[in-house]
């Protein structure tokens, strides 16, 4: 596991030398239309947003685990995941759920995103330790 | 009706959003950084929907553009890299803020409409 995924990463350092905004601009870009499949297929809402951010946190805790080069770390950490993950949509999807008074469903939202985000991050740490 | 320039849009507001949450990041570094983008994000895509009336600008501005600047992952990472008071205390701040930029950027936007 760890070490397929540290091939993959190996392949992105070649990108050395490109300047790092422009790096992290292309790995934003695919986060964004990674998100937006997962839009399309889980159509949009709520379940979408958990789902990217639930995921794009797991894969965050495993590539900083695996002290990743710094071009790496660009364009998958802070290009592709954090924009394949939202904190914008996922505020107004709670917000919009209390302001509904559907408190149950704000707070499953905001509790339940963390709590799944935070074991993400947990699980993705500890499968690239193995 | 299925639009091609969709993905375009997306990919392009995705290309802006993650480039200038990566500035920020590098005026106000860790957590704090995170913390800025979340709450403008939050409150801007807040008020984009009572704002803005394209689909097309839709697309590019609030699911490339805003959803790409602001981000859950690095908010969670460093969450759990600061231990419990201060991971506790990012979780409040972040929450607490985004929700209230949230709450004023609906509002502001029902103006609007």
């Amino acid at each position: 596991m760890s070490v397929a995924l540290g091939v993959a990463l190996a392949a992105l350092t070649d990108l050395d030398g490109v300047p790092l905004p422009v790096l992290v601009g292309f790995g934003g870009a695919v986060g964004a239309l990674g998100r937006y499949a997962v839009d399309v297929a889980l159509g949009g809402g709520r379940r979408s947003t958990f789902a990217v951010n639930v995921l794009g946190s797991a894969a965050l805790g495993a590539l900083v685990t695996s002290s990743p080069h710094a071009t790496t770390l660009a364009v998958a950490g802070t290009g592709f995941c954090g924009a394949f993950t939202t904190f914008s949509s996922f505020a107004v999807n709670v917000v919009e759920a209390a302001s509904k008074e559907n408190w149950r469903l704000a707070a499953v939202d905001a509790a339940g995103t963390l709590a799944s985000a935070l074991l993400g991050v947990a699980l993705g740490t500890v499968l690239v330790g193995v | 009706m299925a639009d091609r320039l969709v993905p375009v849009l997306v990919a392009l507001g995705g290309f802006l959003g993650a480039t200038s949450r990566y500035l920020v990041g590098t005026a106000v570094p860790g957590p704090r950084g995170t913390f800025v983008v979340n709450v403008l994000g939050s409150f801007v895509l807040a008020l984009s929907i009572g704002v803005v009336r394209s689909s097309r600008l839709r697309f590019f501005l609030a699911t490339g553009l805003l959803s790409s600047f602001t981000t859950y992952s690095t908010f969670a990472v460093e969450t759990t890299s600061l231990g419990p008071t201060w991971g506790l205390a990012n979780v409040g701040a972040n929450y607490a803020f985004g929700f209230l930029a949230a709450l004023l950027g609906l509002a502001a936007g029902r103006r609007f409409a």
